[in-house]
């Protein structure tokens, strides 16, 4: 792990891709893609794409899927009709923004929106310091919560820099009698007591629907992606080969400085200039 | 024997003091006037029936009690919203509860282990109260995780899936074993005081108390060999609390500080952590030593003296404590690389609290021990109230700003306090006198074997024995006098108890 840390500092520094926009720091994809490779993990050839050592010491045999998601800010006007589609999947409290968009503000000064859902880790912190297993990662690459093993102490909402984990404070929400029970992939009805996040419909990936929050994105802001089969998809139906896609968007991803290695990579876009950034 | 404080006393506190014989506590005749003075003032909360205070004090604070735990079933029902907190305030009264409990019980055991090793004489008569007062307070400490977790009924998941990376894991074992030492180091001075009062009760060989007693104390005999024994474990518990205790308030500071929230990533916080603890803990000693004293008229025992020397340990805690908390704010706030918390703290939405700490919990503290004027027991007390108070709310600003900030963009979140989250502290902080008073029904005041063992080393306590026998002799004089009310003898026996 710290090896691997070690060489993509090394790497950033030596190219000097360090990005940061405002107060936001962000990581080129071609920064990540190239420590990737050149720590030995499976690159290019079997269309794995830039998989880190970190992703797959959690897998004995690499699964099917290794899920991740884009979001194109470019395209990106602040509807949030992403928020409002997910927390009707996963009838969610209004204040449980699994998918929220924050108004940032850029190095000019200009604001834009910003979609944030679970960054799915490759280094969670929030897995690190669960006491009781409750978050766990799947060898898909997605961080999930047994909301029935969770003991509701909120140290992983102290953990998560993304600030993307929501808890289940009031018992006054009725939720719909369904025919299935609650499970780690689709945790609905939330439990009381016990905390949720964004589980990026790693049940409808599976059975191959976009998630809630893409397909209900109007602007195809949001690409659901597989680094395994290395392919991503929007809600108008734009299919891209995700590792060209981001290579080419110079995409970046959220507070690196954290080494939590997210799985969702940022298309900048609204004004802002990565050239600017790195100057500044 | 009569009593110094007969001479103040009421009537039925004079009927009471008759009704049984002071010879009971001299065993084979042996005691010294101080030994006996000794057990009678330490045996005074076991012997003496509860007066009407007692009674009111203790179903009031039972009162205080059930509503707490009346609005902690409530908070079951309803969650944890129903307490003030939401996701951005996703920490806030219960844990800085769990710090200030445990925190106090720190301070107690570790003043008294302290006081221990050194060979402080003039311990002997606090340790006892010490040593309760932080049994009593890591146990409502510890159940204040209770009301924290979301899911209090899985705590056992703890254990059963345990997370060896997790800070809180960590919390679980360290405040379980901490609590498990001060058990110990309560019980083994108890010891030879169990035995003392199975004694008490005669040859009645049918009495359940008498077997509970001698049972309790592993049928003590106070032999040579025993109390070595006794002594060489009591040093080892002593020294074991010291490191235990700066481990359990290290770990329960990583539960903060090993997060990336700016505010909480602080190296300083384990440090930190241990020395509030510590501080907190000696002004907690402090209120308990001083409603016991008063309560039961101790102060012959317990004077101004013990206070004044309290007061200096607790502020120069005080003192270490404001220095780290310059320490914490000041790197991030000269450099400007922080997310605000630093702001809002000094001069933002918890400045209030803040700066009532400073003043109330450090500022005041320190006038009052400086000026010899207030370096007395009245003073050094109200002092001592207001640090615990402010070192709560100490707490609070440690956990409420980081909590709130907002990591990417947007407002700061907010704790409300709501009529649950109050009264379930309260809860607590009314659990501390209501256990000791309890507590105290059933064992005696002082560590008899420690304040003999002064007695033996002389110092204060010599120099009360002659002032002890000349009270004797005016007490003698006051009773052969016609209505024992004269005025000069009645003087005379205050000052001498003033010279004490």
């Amino acid at each position: 792990m710290s090896k691997v840390n070690f060489s993509r500092r090394k790497f950033l520094k030596i190219t000097g891709a360090t990005a940061a926009v405002g107060t936001i720091e962000l990581v080129t994809y071609k920064a990540y893609a190239a420590t990737s490779s050149s720590s030995g993990s499976m690159s290019g050839a079997n269309g794995v794409t830039g998989m880190s050592a970190a992703s797959m010491a959690n897998t004995q045999a690499p699964a099917d899927h290794q899920w991740v998601m884009v979001i194109d800010l470019r395209y990106c006007n602040g509807c949030k009709s992403c928020t409002a589609a997910c927390q009707k999947a996963h009838y969610l409290t209004e204040d449980q923004t699994w998918m929220s968009v924050f108004t940032m503000t850029d190095g000019l000064g200009k604001t834009y929106s910003m979609p944030r859902p679970c960054m799915q880790c490759e280094n969670p912190p929030c897995l690190h310091v669960c006491p009781v297993h409750a978050t766990f990662r799947t060898d898909q690459g997605v961080t999930l919560v047994n909301q029935g093993r969770c003991i509701g102490c909120r140290m992983c909402m102290a953990a998560c820099p993304y600030e993307a984990r929501y808890f289940n404070w009031n018992s006054s929400v009725s939720y719909p009698q369904l025919s299935v029970k609650p499970t780690p992939e689709f945790p609905v009805p939330q439990r009381l007591g016990t905390v949720g996040k964004c589980t990026f419909c790693v049940g409808n990936l599976n059975d191959g629907y976009l998630s809630e929050c893409a397909s209900g994105c109007a602007m195809g802001v949001i690409y659901n992606g597989d680094m395994v089969t290395d392919v991503a998809v929007n809600g108008n139906g734009n299919t891209v080969k995700l590792s060209q896609f981001l290579y080419e968007n110079d995409a970046v991803s959220y507070k690196p400085s954290q080494d939590t290695h997210p799985r969702v990579w940022y298309i900048l876009g609204h004004g802002q200039n990565l050239d600017t950034d790195v100057a500044s | 024997m009569v009593l110094l404080e007969d001479a103040h006393s009421t009537e039925d506190d004079r009927s009471n003091y008759n009704s049984y014989n002071d010879n009971s506590y001299n065993e084979n005749n042996s005691d010294g006037p101080w030994l006996s003075e000794v057990k009678n003032a330490a045996m005074r909360s076991v012997r003496k029936k509860p007066g009407k205070l007692w009674w009111v004090t203790i179903i009031v604070l039972a009162a205080v009690i059930v509503a707490g735990l009346f609005a902690w079933i409530y908070q079951l029902k309803h969650g944890l919203g129903s307490a003030g907190y939401n996701d951005q305030a996703f920490w806030a009264v219960y844990i800085a509860d769990v710090i200030a409990f445990i925190g106090v019980s720190y301070g107690g055991a570790v003043i008294s282990a302290i006081l221990r090793l050194t060979g402080q004489s003039w311990r002997a008569p606090l340790t006892r109260l010490a040593e309760a007062m932080a049994l009593v307070t890591v146990v409502i400490g510890g159940a204040f995780i209770f009301p924290h977790l979301g899911r209090p009924d899985r705590i056992l998941n703890i254990v059963v899936y345990p997370n060896f990376s997790s800070p809180l894991f960590w919390d679980f074992m360290a405040i379980l074993t901490y609590m498990i030492a001060t058990t110990i180091f309560f019980y083994l001075p108890l010891i030879p005081d169990l035995a003392f009062i199975s004694r008490l009760f005669g040859d009645k060989k049918s009495s359940w108390q008498k077997f509970l007693y001698s049972t309790l104390s592993f049928n003590w005999l106070g032999n040579k060999r025993q109390k070595e024994i006794l002594h060489r474990g009591l040093t080892i518990i002593a020294l074991l609390i010291i490191p235990l205790a700066v481990s359990v308030h290290s770990v329960l500071s990583w539960a903060f500080a090993l997060t990336s929230r700016p505010g909480w990533l602080e190296t300083v916080f384990p440090p930190y952590f241990v020395i509030a603890a510590l501080y907190s803990g000696t002004a907690m000693v402090v209120l308990v030593v001083a409603g016991f004293r008063r309560g039961y008229k101790l102060q012959r025992f317990i004077t101004d003296r013990h206070f004044a020397r309290l007061g200096y340990i607790m502020v120069a805690l005080g003192l270490v404590y404001l220095y780290l908390t310059f320490a914490d704010l000041v790197s991030e706030g000269y450099t400007g690389i922080t997310t605000g918390w630093i702001s809002e703290t000094i001069s933002g939405r918890y400045a209030i609290p803040f700066w009532f700490y400073v003043f109330a919990g450090e500022l005041l503290p320190i006038f009052i021990v400086a000026f010899k004027r207030t370096r007395n027991a009245k003073w050094i007390t109200i002092a001592s109230f207001f640090v615990v108070i402010a070192l709560w709310v100490k707490r609070l600003v440690i956990v409420l700003p980081p909590a709130t900030q907002p990591l990417i963009s947007g407002p700061w979140g907010s704790y409300h306090f709501t009529w649950v989250s109050i009264t379930v502290t309260l809860a607590g902080v009314a659990a501390i006198p209501f256990l000791l008073m309890v507590m105290f029904r059933f064992i005696p005041l002082f560590s008899i074997e420690d304040m003999e063992e002064a007695g033996e080393l002389g110092s204060v306590e010599q120099v009360s024995n002659h002032t002890l026998a000349l009270s004797r002799l005016l007490k003698k004089a006051t009773a052969s006098s016609s209505n024992g009310k004269n005025p000069i003898t009645v003087q005379a026996i205050n000052t001498t108890e003033e010279l004490v």
